[in-house]
C-alpha cells in the first residue's frame, strides 16, 4: 500500500481520478435524467477521432481531442436544434463520422497500437501532469458554472416550465454538451474511450436509486464516482489490470449493492 | 377603463408549413375566466405557448397586460402544464417544485423565507401533509394541487392552465375549481384554461374561446357554445346529445 502511494504515476492517477470522478458524477446526473447516455458514447468516439489526429500529427492527443470533441458536441446540439432529427440521430451521424476519421488518421501512422490501446481501455501509466492540469481547470470551470446547476435541473424537470421563466435553455444545452465533452476527454486516459459512457452513467444511476431529491442525487453521484475511482485504481495496481475496466466494474458492484438494498427495502 | 389582460389581433402561427392558428382576435378583460375549447389538434396548447412567449407568431399581435407576450414581468404569469407531461422519474419533493416557482430556478438550498412562503401556498392547496412524498408517487389530483401552490406562491395576475382536470376524479376536480375561483376573486386574477368539458366552461368561465385552428367564436358560453359553432369546431356531434348550453340546461 505504501509502495503504491509513493509511486509517482499512482499519485498522478489518484489525483486525476478524483477530479474526473467529481466531474463525471456532477455532469452524469444530467446525462441520466435527460436520457443522454448515447451522447456520452457519441462524444467518446468523437474524442477517439481527436486522439487519432493528435497521434498522426505527433502532438499531445489531449490538446487536439479537446477542441475536436467540443466542436462535435456543438455540432450535435446545433443539428438537433435546427432540424427535426432526434438527438440520437444527430449523435449517430457525428459518432460515425468521427470514428471513420479516427480510423483513417490511425491508418496513416506507424506507432498507433500502444498509444491507441491506452486511450481505448485506460491506463494508469499514461496519466501525465498535463492531464491533471486539464482536469483541474475543468473542475474550476465546473465550480464557476455552479449556478447553472439550478437552470439545468429546472430545464431537465420541465423544459417548457423553465422557458416560461426565461431560463436560457438552449444556451444551457450548449454549455452542458461542451462540459460533458471536455469531461470525457480529460477522463479518457484513466477510463478508456470504450468505457467512458458507463463512467458517466453508473454513479448517477446508482444515486437515482437512492435519492429522493435532485440535490441528493448530485451529491451521492459525486461521492460514488470518487469512491469507485479510488477503489478501482487500487485494484488496477494490485492485480496489474487496465484501470478503466477496474473502475467500471467497481461502479457496477456499487450499483448492484444499491439495487439489492433498494429491492430489499421496498420488497 | 377596463384593463385588458390579453389582447390578440389577426394572430397567425405556423409550425413549418403547417398553419397551426389563424385569425385569432379577442380581448379578455382583467379578472376574466377564459375557457379555451376545441377538438384535438385545434391549436389550443399552441395558443398558450404564444401567450407565454414560447412560440413566436407569424403574423398579428399578442399583448399580455399591455406588454408583448413573454416580455412582461415573468411573475405576472403563472403556468400549469399538463400533468401527463411530468417526468415522474425526476427525483423531487413538493416543496422544491413550489420554491422553483418563487426562484425561477431549481433550488439547491431552500432559504427560510422561501420555505415559509411555499408552506403557506401548499397549506392553501391542501398539500402540507404530503411534504415528504416524492412527486413521482403523488396522484394526478395531488400533483395538480402542488402545481397550483407553485402558481399561487408567485401571486400571478394571469394563470394559464393546460387541461388541468386530466387524470382527476370528480371530487378532486371540484376542489381544484374551488381553489382557482378563490384565488381569482381574492387576487383579482385572470384565468385562462384549456378544457374539453363544456359544463366547466358553462359553470366557471366568464368567456369562452372556441377554436379549430381558426377562431370560431369568442364571448360568453351561452353565445358561443351553440349548434352551428360547435358543428364548425367539432364537425358532426350527433343527434341525441344537447347541442347548446341552453338545451343542456333545459334537460
Amino acid at each position: 500500500m505504501i509502495e503504491m502511494l509513493q509511486s509517482g504515476f499512482m499519485q498522478r492517477a489518484f489525483l486525476a481520478g478524483v477530479m474526473v470522478a467529481y466531474l463525471a458524477g456532477f455532469f452524469g446526473v444530467f446525462v441520466v435524467q435527460r436520457g443522454l447516455s448515447f451522447l456520452g458514447n457519441g462524444l467518446a468516439h468523437a474524442a477517439f477521432g481527436g486522439v487519432a489526429l493528435g497521434i498522426l500529427l505527433d502532438r499531445e492527443p489531449l490538446w487536439i481531442a479537446v477542441p475536436f470533441t467540443v466542436a462535435v458536441s456543438l455540432g450535435i446540439v446545433w443539428l438537433t436544434e435546427r432540424t427535426r432529427l432526434g438527438a440520437d440521430t444527430s449523435i449517430g451521424i457525428f459518432f460515425a463520422v468521427s470514428m471513420a476519421l479516427g480510423i483513417i488518421f490511425l491508418s496513416q501512422t506507424e506507432r498507433f497500437t500502444t498509444d491507441a490501446f491506452a486511450y481505448l481501455f485506460g491506463s494508469i501509466l499514461a496519466v501525465r501532469w498535463s492531464d491533471i492540469y486539464a482536469a483541474g481547470a475543468l473542475v474550476l470551470l465546473s465550480v464557476a458554472v455552479w449556478r447553472w446547476w439550478g437552470h439545468w435541473a429546472y430545464a431537465t424537470f420541465d423544459r417548457e416550465l423553465a422557458q416560461s421563466d426565461h431560463v436560457p435553455c438552449l444556451r444551457g444545452d450548449y454549455l452542458l454538451a461542451v462540459s460533458i465533452a471536455v469531461t470525457i476527454v480529460v477522463s479518457m486516459k484513466l477510463v478508456g474511450i470504450t468505457l467512458i459512457a458507463a463512467f458517466l452513467v453508473i454513479p448517477a444511476a446508482t444515486a437515482r436509486l437512492l435519492a429522493v431529491t435532485f440535490r441528493a442525487m448530485t451529491v451521492i453521484s459525486i461521492c460514488i464516482g470518487v469512491a469507485s475511482v479510488l477503489l478501482g485504481l487500487v485494484f488496477s495496481w494490485e492485480y496489474d489490470l487496465p484501470s478503466g475496466p477496474c473502475v467500471i466494474l467497481t461502479q457496477a458492484a456499487v450499483f448492484t449493492l444499491a439495487f439489492a438494498w433498494k429491492s430489499l427495502r421496498s420488497g | 377603463m377596463t384593463v385588458m389582460a390579453v389582447e390578440t389581433e389577426g394572430l397567425e402561427v405556423r409550425l413549418g408549413r403547417h398553419v397551426a392558428l389563424e385569425g385569432i382576435g379577442f380581448r379578455l378583460p382583467e379578472n376574466g375566466f377564459l375557457a379555451i375549447l376545441g377538438p384535438n389538434g385545434a391549436g389550443k396548447s399552441t395558443l398558450i405557448k404564444v401567450l407565454l412567449g414560447l412560440q413566436t407568431p407569424h403574423a398579428g399581435s399578442v399583448r399580455v397586460f399591455g406588454h408583448p407576450a413573454g416580455r412582461g414581468p415573468t411573475r405576472e404569469v403563472g403556468y400549469i402544464p399538463q400533468i401527463k407531461t411530468l417526468d415522474r422519474q425526476f427525483p423531487a419533493l413538493p416543496l422544491e417544485l413550489v420554491v422553483s416557482g418563487i426562484r425561477g430556478s431549481w433550488p439547491w438550498r431552500i432559504r427560510r423565507e422561501e420555505r415559509e412562503q411555499a408552506m403557506e401556498a401548499l397549506t392553501i392547496a391542501g398539500m402540507d401533509r404530503k411534504l415528504g412524498t416524492p412527486l413521482g408517487q403523488l396522484s394526478g389530483g395531488e400533483l395538480q394541487r402542488v402545481y397550483l401552490a407553485r402558481s399561487f406562491v408567485r401571486r400571478p395576475r394571469l394563470l394559464l392552465l393546460d387541461e388541468p382536470a386530466t387524470g382527476m376524479d370528480a371530487l378532486g376536480e371540484a376542489d381544484m375549481y374551488r381553489l382557482l375561483e378563490g384565488y381569482r376573486s381574492h387576487h383579482k386574477a385572470t384565468i385562462i384554461m384549456i378544457t374539453h368539458d363544456w359544463d366547466v366552461a358553462r359553470h366557471h368561465s366568464s368567456h369562452v374561446l372556441l377554436l379549430n385552428r381558426r377562431q370560431i367564436g369568442f364571448g360568453e358560453a351561452q353565445e358561443v357554445l351553440v349548434g352551428e359553432a360547435l358543428r364548425q369546431a367539432y364537425g358532426h356531434v350527433g343527434h341525441a346529445h344537447p347541442m347548446t348550453v341552453q338545451d343542456s340546461s333545459r334537460d
